[in-house]
């Protein structure tokens, strides 16, 4: 009976361990990582170039330029109107939609690799930090990326549609703070693409990650996408 | 009095498909000896692998009881589970399981990692396993720059990271060529002789019969019979020659 010693609990990993993990990973599926941040860049972008473009129209409106220019809406005087806000509330659905779809995605083709790890003695905490980690930083720089290119999309936009009076009126702070939530500026716009890309992007792909890490490791690495 | 390393105890495993219940495992009950080398052959869908996963902690049993080094398995914490997977066991697979994005190094690193290995002593290790089943000029492949014999050799490697007491194969060589297939056995087996490891292999490979203490033959989820190796006889012709 030379072994028949108890069975130590597992240790927790240094949280450095885990971020040289997660970033070795992406670098090296550099690839496959580009395409995942892509749909992410592409949802914000979106978004951030609707919104955007709205906030423009609407500053001009509140500087008196309105009357000269033809293709704003009739609703101006309310603020921002229902079309706008339903042309927001589509590019945001279409941003939820696109971020989860391609986070689940890589994760799902990842499943056997969390059922290899598990078997090599990780713990499920250890897994789903993983993925956080990993996915944030992809939600993160994605979502940056992709606010920058739809803020340069609403600027060449409103460039074409109002010329250099844009700048005078740019809206870089809410025009009218009181007209609520569809109306941030594009400063804090900015902020809340990359706040929803990372949001998003860790909600997407922990969600499965979570639920991949619970299984035991024999069903997890059965699982063919 | 023998060292019993795994016993089951009437272990059932049931798969729910919908409405159907596929039994798998019907009421094993088997008992282990430490520095074994035990086969669990069986046709494809006999319940050999689920057996596998059962003793490994890779799944949980339906009905019935696991007991590793004498203790309950199903009485673990989830910590403790992890532990055992970590430090008890090498587990070596038919697909090979390397991590992709991880080299043959940093893939025979990971279950130091989790154990918490002091980075230079782990890279020590690795690099001497690494060489001790012949990849020592490969060390930093990624394993998708190395053939399926040379993929086994590393998860070998990673299996024994931890000096593990038990070695898990499940169908190691049924990816390999016979050669690259012997290789792998003889490799197996030369950690079973030399260092004393319990080794439990499912199998149909008629190859690694011949190194077996005992053969477990399960059929429809049961243990049909076990043999002991002199009472089988083995006809493993010459297949290949040499490379």
């Amino acid at each position: 009976m030379e072994q028949q010693r108890p069975i130590e609990e597992q240790i927790d990993l240094p949280f450095l361990e885990s971020l040289r993990i997660s970033f070795q990973s992406l670098k090296i599926r550099f690839g496959r990582s580009i395409i995942t941040t892509a749909g992410i860049t592409l949802g914000i972008a979106f978004l951030v170039s609707v919104w955007t473009n709205n906030e423009i129209e609407f500053a001009l409106q509140e500087s008196g330029r309105s009357s000269e220019i033809a293709n704003l809406d009739e609703a101006s005087e309310q603020g921002i109107s229902t079309k706008d806000i339903w042309l927001i509330i589509m590019s945001l659905i279409v941003c939820v939609v696109g971020i989860a779809n391609s986070m689940l995605m890589a994760v799902t083709e990842r499943f056997r690799e969390i059922g290899t790890m598990k078997c090599l003695g990780a713990l499920d905490g250890f897994v789903v930090r993983l993925f956080l980690l990993e996915s944030g930083f992809q939600g993160f720089a994605g979502a940056l990326i992709g606010a920058l290119i739809g803020l340069l999309g609403a600027v060449i936009l409103g460039l074409k549609n109002y010329g250099l009076d844009l700048f005078f009126y740019f809206p870089l702070l809410p025009a009218r703070p009181e007209n609520g939530p569809f109306q941030l500026g594009v400063l804090l716009l900015i902020l809340f693409g990359c706040l929803l890309g990372m949001i998003l992007a860790v909600i997407g792909s922990s969600f499965p990650a979570w639920r991949a890490a619970k299984l035991p490791p024999a069903e997890a690495m059965r699982t063919e996408v | 009095m023998p060292d019993i390393v795994v016993k089951t105890e009437d272990v059932v495993k049931e798969y729910r498909m919908g409405s159907n219940v596929l039994r798998a495992l019907d009421g094993i009950n088997i008992e282990i000896q430490r520095g074994e080398y035990i086969s669990l052959m069986g046709p494809s869908g006999s319940g050999k692998s689920t057996l596998f996963n059962m003793i490994g902690a890779l799944d949980r049993p339906t009905e019935g009881e696991v007991y590793i080094d004498g203790q309950n398995m199903s009485h673990l914490s989830q910590r403790q589970i992890a532990a055992f997977r970590c430090h008890r066991v090498g587990y070596i697979f038919q697909s090979y399981n390397l991590l992709n994005v991880r080299t043959a190094h940093g893939n025979v690193t990971l279950p130091m990692i989790f154990a918490g290995i002091p980075e230079k002593q782990r890279n020590e290790k690795a690099e001497r396993l690494l060489d001790k089943v012949g990849l020592g000029d490969r060390m930093y492949h990624l394993p998708d720059e190395l053939s399926g014999g040379q993929r086994q050799r590393v998860a070998i490697a990673r299996a024994l990271a931890n000096d593990p007491s038990i070695i898990l194969a499940d169908e190691p060589t049924a990816n390999l060529d016979t050669i690259t297939g012997r290789e792998i056995i003889d490799l197996i087996k030369q950690l079973n002789t030399e260092q004393g490891v319990t080794v439990i292999s499912a199998t149909h490979d008629l190859k690694m019969l011949d190194v077996s203490d005992r053969i477990v033959d399960i059929r429809d989820g049961l243990v049909e019979r076990i043999r002991n190796r002199d009472e089988i006889e083995i006809e493993v012709g010459e297949v290949g020659g040499h490379e």
